[in-house]
């Protein structure tokens, strides 16, 4: 950290940054972030890096981005946890999260799609239009995947404005779409060695493998500890951690999350935490947060509960499953990449039993009082979903409410007073 | 004695309760005005408090400006509806800009709730507004739609678009009072449909400033499978639950 701020225009400016756009976008991430993180109390020290993290997300993290690039590697964007990070890094690429979760731009965004398109569609669109995502605008290509129907046309017309390069998901996990998805990765990997100059082997696609599961291990670690009453940790420092696991640097992020974890295990054996013990303790399920989307979980902890798991992407399905790494040829590694992505619970599938499954587990494992089952409007698949999921919960014992908002906040005084009441009832 | 003030803070009007030795002692309702915690400070100032709960969307300034204690509307309301009705199984609270439907267990405990969305349509202030465009005074909205033989159906519920087609009617030469009994039947075909969602069973509590509406009690009241009770002042049961709230915290029992 070094002590007269670094002065990042040129770099944004060389990026084809809007700097104007830019500098507006940028100067209200700070006032959101001390609202929702820095008045917490009892914080895990080892959060620190992660409020360094946020305060330079455009500024050191671009610039080694970028550094990266002039040293020839590649950055490669995505917006879906289907696009498997370990190739692109064996292949010496960078891989970063683009997923937004702020409204920009949105009057631009409607005029090219309707205005109910999902707010994550709509704001990464924003910021395409605006030229204000200098991670987009970093990366040297952007795969897409055959997800939900927005994203699908989305790519269409983010294509005519970035490389973009679609890989198809299946739609069912049938043992055909096995086999179907395995020859879309080797499709994928084809156009990465192309984008790369690099050719995939089994040393680098086993270590990059390797780092990758150490990576989501870690999280795994920071995680487990949430189990305990007193949690260690707020909903909010923990999202925070895998929003970030999308696009910082991999040893190092290992490195600080596994430091938080020490933390948060001391905690536990102290029986001490970030809340006190007997606080309502909530599991948030439902579509994926992107930074700097804290919405629900500031509404649930301010209002005196403390979520405790996210079964969302920016959660459990991001770290839960690792790669096996039994194999030794490059094909057979390929084939465990491919299962380990096809496990994913995501609604864009049917059916999608493994979804309630996992919520009704995890609900008891880590002693959840009630269940937040959070939808983006206009989000169809989990909209949809949600009835399934609330039936199964409910069977369970465990009660449910529904939020189905966007990133605005008008609704937040509504919200807040729902999951209020939501909290009475469970006491 | 231990006196306890229940204060529910709307957005149209400022209700209170106090409480002394199981009773209620006194009460007022008094309009929010531009300033609902300014009203809020007027109620305070009338003698020592042992305690004050507060509830309404503006509890948490009374919390921060008064140290209140607070509870949400869905618990003021559950709390007060089954004080004054013990075999009360479910409420509906139409208040100025939210509608709130809550389903009960035996022991007055919330088991379900919805509130509506973040816009008016169907709430106090939707009637409102409508009257205006019907050039009604608001009191006398409920009474001229029951003088109607049927309703004009009215296809939408969005404050603004209904207003435009309301003012369409009236140019057209609609009898106003049969518009006023379509408006009426669209609330309560909404309420209803919430009512099911939480799956809300008899008797039903019909609480908050719209159900001194004559003609929303008499729809609700038919349409509702099962008995309905409306208490004469359905404004003050958020009130009077935050107060029951207040009383229940300092005999130490928690509130259920
Ligand atoms: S919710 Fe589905 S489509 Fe969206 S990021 Fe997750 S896996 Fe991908
Ligand atoms: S939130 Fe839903 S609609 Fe939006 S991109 Fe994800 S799956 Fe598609």
């Amino acid at each position: 950290m070094s002590e007269a701020p670094v002065d990042y225009h040129p770099m944004w400016e060389e990026l084809g940054l809007d700097l104007d756009a830019h500098d507006m976008l940028l100067a209200a991430i700070p006032q959101l972030y001390a609202a929702a993180y820095l008045t917490q109390a009892k914080r895990p020290e080892g959060m620190a890096y992660f409020d360094f993290v946020m305060s330079e997300i455009h500024g050191l993290r671009i610039k080694e981005l970028r550094d990266h690039q002039a040293a020839g590697g590649k950055v490669i964007g995505s917006f879906c946890l289907y696009v498997p990070e370990e190739i692109i890094r064996a292949l010496g690429g960078l891989s970063v999260g683009l997923c937004a979760g702020a409204e920009f731009a949105y009057d631009e965004v409607e005029r090219i799609m309707p205005r109910n398109t999902c707010a994550l569609i709509k704001s990464f669109m924003g910021f395409k239009l605006a030229k204000v995502c200098p991670y987009l605008e970093a990366s040297d290509l952007v795969v897409g995947e055959t997800t939900c129907d927005g994203k699908k046309k989305a790519y269409e017309l983010l294509g005519e404005m970035a490389p973009v390069y679609v890989v198809e998901l299946p739609q069912m996990k049938n043992p055909g779409d096995l086999a179907f998805w395995r020859s879309e990765i080797d499709r994928l990997v084809a156009k990465l060695e192309e984008v790369t100059g690099r050719e995939l082997t089994a040393e680098n696609l086993a270590a990059a493998i390797k780092e990758v599961n150490d990576k989501r291990r870690a999280l795994q670690r920071l995680n487990a500890a949430r189990a305990a009453d007193p949690a260690p940790i707020s909903g909010k420092d923990a999202l925070l951690a895998v929003q970030v696991a999308f696009y910082d640097d991999v040893p190092r992020f290992t490195q600080m999350v596994n430091k938080v974890a020490d933390e948060l295990e001391a905690r536990v054996a102290a029986n001490t935490g970030a809340t006190p013990a007997g606080t309502p303790r909530v599991l948030v399920t439902g579509t994926p947060m992107a930074v700097p989307n804290w919405k629900v979980h500031d509404i649930i902890e301010k209002a005196g509960a403390v979520v405790v798991s996210e079964e969302l992407c920016t959660g459990r399905r991001y770290y839960s499953k690792l790669v096996a790494e039994d194999r030794t040829t490059v094909d057979g590694m390929l084939d465990a990449v491919a299962e380990k992505y096809l496990d994913i619970n995501c609604a864009c599938f049917t059916p999608n039993p493994g979804r309630a499954e996992d919520i009704i587990r995890l609900a008891k494992e880590y002693k959840a009082d009630g269940i937040v089952d959070y939808t983006l409007q206009s989000c169809g698949p989990y909209q949809i979903e949600s009835s399934l999921v609330e039936r199964a919960a409910q069977q369970a014992g465990f009660p449910v409410l529904r939020i189905d908002t966007d990133y605005s906040m008008e609704d937040i005084g509504q919200l807040s007073t729902r999951v209020e009441a939501f909290l009475e009832m469970l006491k | 004695m231990t006196r306890i003030l229940g204060l529910d803070v709307g957005s149209r009007t400022v209700d209170a309760v106090w409480w002394e030795d199981g009773a209620i002692a006194d009460s007022a309702v008094l309009d929010s005005g531009f300033d609902p915690q300014e009203v809020g400070a007027r109620l305070l100032a009338r003698g020592d408090h042992d305690l004050v709960v507060a509830t309404g969307y503006g509890r948490h300034a009374v919390r921060e400006r008064f140290g209140a204690e607070i509870i949400t509307e869905i618990k003021a309301y559950g709390t007060g509806a089954s004080r004054l009705y013990p075999q009360a199984r479910s409420v509906l609270d139409i208040g100025g800009q939210d509608t709130k439907v809550i389903s009960l267990d035996g022991g007055g405990r919330v088991m379900d709730f919805e509130m509506n969305d973040k816009c008016a349509a169907g709430t106090g202030r939707f009637l409102e507004v409508m009257a205006r465009a019907l050039g009604f005074e608001l009191s006398e909205l409920g009474p001229g739609a029951l003088t109607a033989p049927e309703g004009v159906k009215i296809s939408s519920m969005c404050t603004v678009f209904a207003e435009s087609e309301v003012i369409g009617l009236v140019h057209k030469g609609v009898d106003r009072n049969r518009i006023a009994l379509g408006l009426h039947e669209s609330i309560a075909t909404r309420t209803l449909s919430m009512l099911k969602r939480v799956n809300a069973q008899p008797p039903l509590v019909f609480a908050g400033g719209v159900a001194k509406n004559p003609a929303m009690a008499r729809l609700i009241t038919w349409g509702f499978a099962g008995e309905v009770l409306t208490p004469t002042d359905s404004q003050l049961v958020g009130a009077l639950g935050a107060a029951l709230h207040g009383q229940s915290l300092l005999s130490g029992a928690g509130s259920g």
